[in-house]
């Protein structure tokens, strides 16, 4: 039996729907992220797992009890803030005991516990410090010891890095996934950062504008989109208008040339689709003979491990991720260069319309 | 500028100067502490102690109903009509005083004022218990209705300041919404609690309009006495109204100071 | 989410005992001041009030003082403010804990101190009217400091002094011309709180008025206090009013005259 489910949550707030239909069922121990843009309704289902709001129809179920109507209070759930939130007038120790102050554990335990979490975050000296005496990224780990110290079921956390400086983020992030590992505890993590998300999930959920628009690892989200959406959020992607050719071949004509797809296209001849292809999978120089373009070189950043180079190609542009060789030579602009993908490497999609 | 300063010295400056000056003077003007020893007459004392009952009194009520008030307008979350209704009356009873307050306070609960009549009405007789305006209950009454909306002005920014993340993080590790109070919310306010009710407290310790109109002079406030001095009234010693004076502004000035050093503790928390 | 927030029990209960605590004196003092004709409603109370040649007189008395006296302190505090913005920022401290002074001086204790100073050579100045309408204005002047000062100087807060009067001076302005066609236009709405506001506390003011033995409207009201009845709750009302459409004023011209809201198009 799944550990935590949410199942057919819907929240309307006043006239607009900001979650849609939300069914996910979380394994113990599963680490899962809310991903997707501003207002896609991430936050909000967070919040009615918490308990902060309440779903307009729907169910929570925790460990098979039925949550959904339990006050904030009384669920068993620990919960880490976008601004830390931790008490300014109590001291690091006394904010990480405050779960089980209120639940009235002996003060012996409470002490061990707290040493233990401090440890844990790697800030075993600070624990009479007040928080303003902490940096951001300090303060972040007090907050994730605070809501770790009464053993929570579930680990919540709602854009816990947004704040901070882009190298504590990473230093953190890679501390927030050790730690959850070692503790085990099912977590769910809302973000907007794609990077974030992929890098630290065992799975992620996709939102846009209160829909799921996909479930899964980060693998397959990333190399089997289940809509443009997805698609276009996870990662860049390349996108060629194009037509079909052979339905049974699966053949597509884009900007006068052919491309393979090797799979057959279940659409008529001459029916406009979206070839989708990531800029990895194009490879420098003519390849295999399959899905060759030429185009010409527009920009070149060289980004240390990889090589981002984009192209014109008839009236669309490309991105082509190279990885670095000491003995590459760097295409330059406005040179004329052919790559070529694998016919798999490439997906399609229905045609969007242009935005 | 140094027009500003010389209207300074001459209307602010040389008066108070007087004023301490002559504090340490007697009739003849040779120094003398007598006049500081004879505020321990027992007749000044009372009415220092009555001064100190109703400001201690009105500060503490209207401490309390103010920040309940500024309690329903932030954090409570009252209806928006309700809210800007409170915040505007609050801004406009906090600058209404003196002589028509105590005005419209006889209009209302006086002998024959329209809540006195309301309740006869419903055979509750409201000076039949022994409560009248003009004493020191009545006054603090009628203190209160703009000692209360000063309150609200001030707790009102405080209150605002509490993130309701911390109560939601609270909430989130099993607190009650009186733990939160407790442990987080009350802690994090306190210093803006005392030092808006200091505030309370000078401004009632220094009102002398209201209680003159209410109670005519029958209630012995420091402020009436010092009246009472300038129209060169019974008590004798006419430097003995300097040192009242000198008392009073030692009083306000310890106020001041409160005030200032818990607005700094404020502003730590609450920025 | 601050909206979504739904209101308290206590919220409720607070909010309308504060309410209540506001309304029931503004209304128990308006039927009060209604009921001056025996067993009708009428305004024969504000009639009386209005058709007294003796409240008509303390008013444009006090109105007089109380432009007076906004005269007087613009022209102290304006350049002041302005010179200390631009030129000694260090001293605005000092400046500030003077204008706190008013504060911590009770105006019993300060009337005090005024008619010791100057009932009295060398400062004689309650000999004559004249004088003594000055001395009045001048305390008013200083008990309106914080208020007018506090309002001019946020309104210099808001705008680059410095700049401004560097471009000013560029252009040729002398320093009088600087003040009076860069700056003072640019605290209009400021200088316009802090008048509405002093004007609001010298018409309502008793004490000075009374010990200096002066014909304002405060000591007038307490008079009508001690002889009439309904005169009182009508006077007390009109003064409540009177402090309501001075800080409408306020709010009016702080939003730049934006009696139209925009209505959600």
């Amino acid at each position: 039996m799944p550990f935590l489910e949410i199942n057919s949550v819907n929240k309307v707030f006043q006239d607009i729907t900001v979650v849609k239909n939300f069914n996910l069922h979380v394994e113990q121990g599963e680490f899962i992220s809310f991903l997707g843009p501003s207002g896609c309704g991430k936050t909000t289902t967070l919040r009615i797992v918490a308990g902060f709001e309440q779903p307009s129809s729907g169910t929570v179920r925790l460990a098979g009890a039925d949550i959904t109507t339990q006050p904030p209070n009384r669920r068993n759930v620990g919960m880490v803030f976008q601004s830390y939130a931790l008490f300014p007038n109590m001291t690091v120790a006394d904010n990480v005991a405050f779960g089980l102050t209120l639940r009235k554990k002996p003060k012996d335990q409470i002490q061990r516990r707290v040493r233990e979490l401090l440890e844990l975050i790697h800030l075993p000296d600070r624990s009479q410090n007040y928080p303003a005496q902490l940096s951001g990224g300090q303060q972040q780990r007090v907050a994730l010891a605070r809501a770790l110290a009464f053993e929570p079921q579930v680990l919540l956390l709602d854009e816990p890095l947004s704040a901070l400086d882009a190298k504590i983020r990473d230093e953190l992030r890679v501390e927030i996934r050790r730690i959850q590992q070692r503790v085990g505890i099912t977590t769910i993590y809302v973000t907007h950062d794609q990077q974030e998300a992929m890098a630290l999930s065992d799975r992620v959920v996709v939102m846009s504008q209160g829909l799921v628009e996909q479930v899964g690892t980060p693998f397959e989200v990333y190399n089997y989109p289940q809509t443009s959406f997805v698609a276009a959020f996870v990662g860049t992607l390349n996108t060629l208008s194009c037509a079909v050719v052979d339905a049974a071949q699966g053949t597509l004509a884009c900007q006068g040339q052919v491309f393979e797809t090797g799979a057959p296209i279940a659409h008529p001849a001459g029916h406009a689709l979206a070839l989708m292809l990531r800029p990895e999978e194009l490879r420098y120089g003519p390849g295999g003979g399959q899905n060759r373009l030429a185009g010409e070189v527009l920009d070149v950043s060289f980004l240390g491990a990889t090589v981002r180079v984009r192209l014109k190609l008839g009236g669309s542009t490309l991105t082509a991720d190279l990885f670095n060789e000491r003995m590459l030579v760097l295409p330059r602009i406005g040179e004329t260069h052919t790559f070529s993908f694998p016919p798999h490497a490439c997906w399609i999609m229905p045609q969007q319309p242009a935005n | 500028m140094v027009p500003f300063f010389v209207f300074i010295a001459f209307f602010l400056l040389l008066p108070a100067t007087v004023l301490l000056t002559g504090s340490f003077q007697d009739g003849e003007g040779q120094f003398t502490l007598a006049n500081l020893a004879s505020l321990f007459d027992p007749y000044i004392l009372k009415a220092y102690s009555i001064s100190l009952q109703v400001s201690i009194t009105t500060s503490l009520l209207g401490g309390l109903l103010g920040f309940l008030v500024a309690y329903a307008i932030t954090v409570g979350g009252a209806p928006g009509w309700m809210r800007g209704i409170l915040t505007t009356f609050s801004g406009l009873a906090a600058n209404f005083g003196g002589v028509p307050l105590a005005f419209a306070f006889i209009a209302t609960v006086g002998r024959t004022g329209f809540l006195t009549a309301l309740l006869k009405t419903v055979n509750i007789d409201l000076y039949g218990t022994g409560f009248t305006l003009y004493s020191f209950w009545g006054l603090t009454l009628t203190y209160l209705y703009f000692e209360f909306p000063l309150m609200v002005l001030v707790m009102t920014p405080a209150l605002t300041g509490l993130r309701h993340e911390w109560r939601e993080a609270c909430e989130n590790l099993g607190a009650s919404p009186w733990q939160y109070w407790r442990y987080v919310a009350l802690p994090i306010l306190w210093p803006s609690l005392l030092g808006a009710m200091i505030l309370l407290f000078g401004s009632a310790f220094g009102a002398y309009a209201t209680a003159q109109a209410l109670t005519g002079g029958s209630l012995l406030l420091v402020t009436i006495l010092i009246g009472q001095q300038i129209r060169g009234d019974v008590l004798g010693n006419a430097n003995l109204g300097y040192a009242l004076a000198l008392g009073m502004v030692v009083i306000m000035a310890l106020c001041l100071t409160g005030y200032t050093v818990l607005y700094q503790r404020t502003t730590r928390w609450l920025k | 989410m601050t909206n979504g927030r739904r209101a308290t029990f206590w919220a409720w209960l607070w909010g309308l005992v504060g309410l209540l605590y506001f309304f029931v004196p503004l209304y128990g003092t308006l039927d009060f001041s209604l009921r001056a004709k025996r067993g009708e409603i009428s305004l024969l109370a504000y009639q009386n009030v209005f058709g007294d040649p003796q409240f008509l007189a303390s008013f444009a008395y006090s109105a007089r003082m109380a432009l007076l006296t906004i005269l007087i302190s613009i022209l102290l505090v304006v350049p002041t403010a302005y010179w200390l913005h631009l030129k000694l920022p260090k001293l605005r401290p000092v400046v500030e804990l003077i204008t706190l002074l008013p504060f911590i001086i009770p105006v019993i204790v300060y009337v005090f101190g005024l008619i010791r100073t100057f009932s009295r050579p060398p400062f004689l100045l309650t000999q004559t009217e004249w004088t003594t309408d000055l001395l009045l204005a001048s305390a008013y002047v200083v008990i309106s400091l914080p208020y007018m000062y506090r309002a001019v100087d946020t309104g210099l807060n808001t705008l680059d002094v410095h700049t401004l009067t560097e471009a000013a001076q560029s252009l040729g302005a002398s320093w009088p011309a600087i003040i009076l066609r860069v700056i003072v236009p640019n605290l209009r709405v400021a200088i316009l709180s802090g008048a509405l506001l002093t004007f609001a506390t010298v018409i309502g003011e008793l004490i000075l008025a009374d010990f200096l033995v002066r014909p304002a409207l405060g000591p007038y009201m307490v008079l009508m206090g001690q002889s009439r009845a309904y005169e009182p709750a009508a006077l007390g009302l009109l003064s409540f009013a009177l402090t309501w459409i001075s800080m409408g004023l306020i709010q009016f011209f702080s939003r730049g005259g934006a009696a139209l809201h925009p209505s959600g198009r």
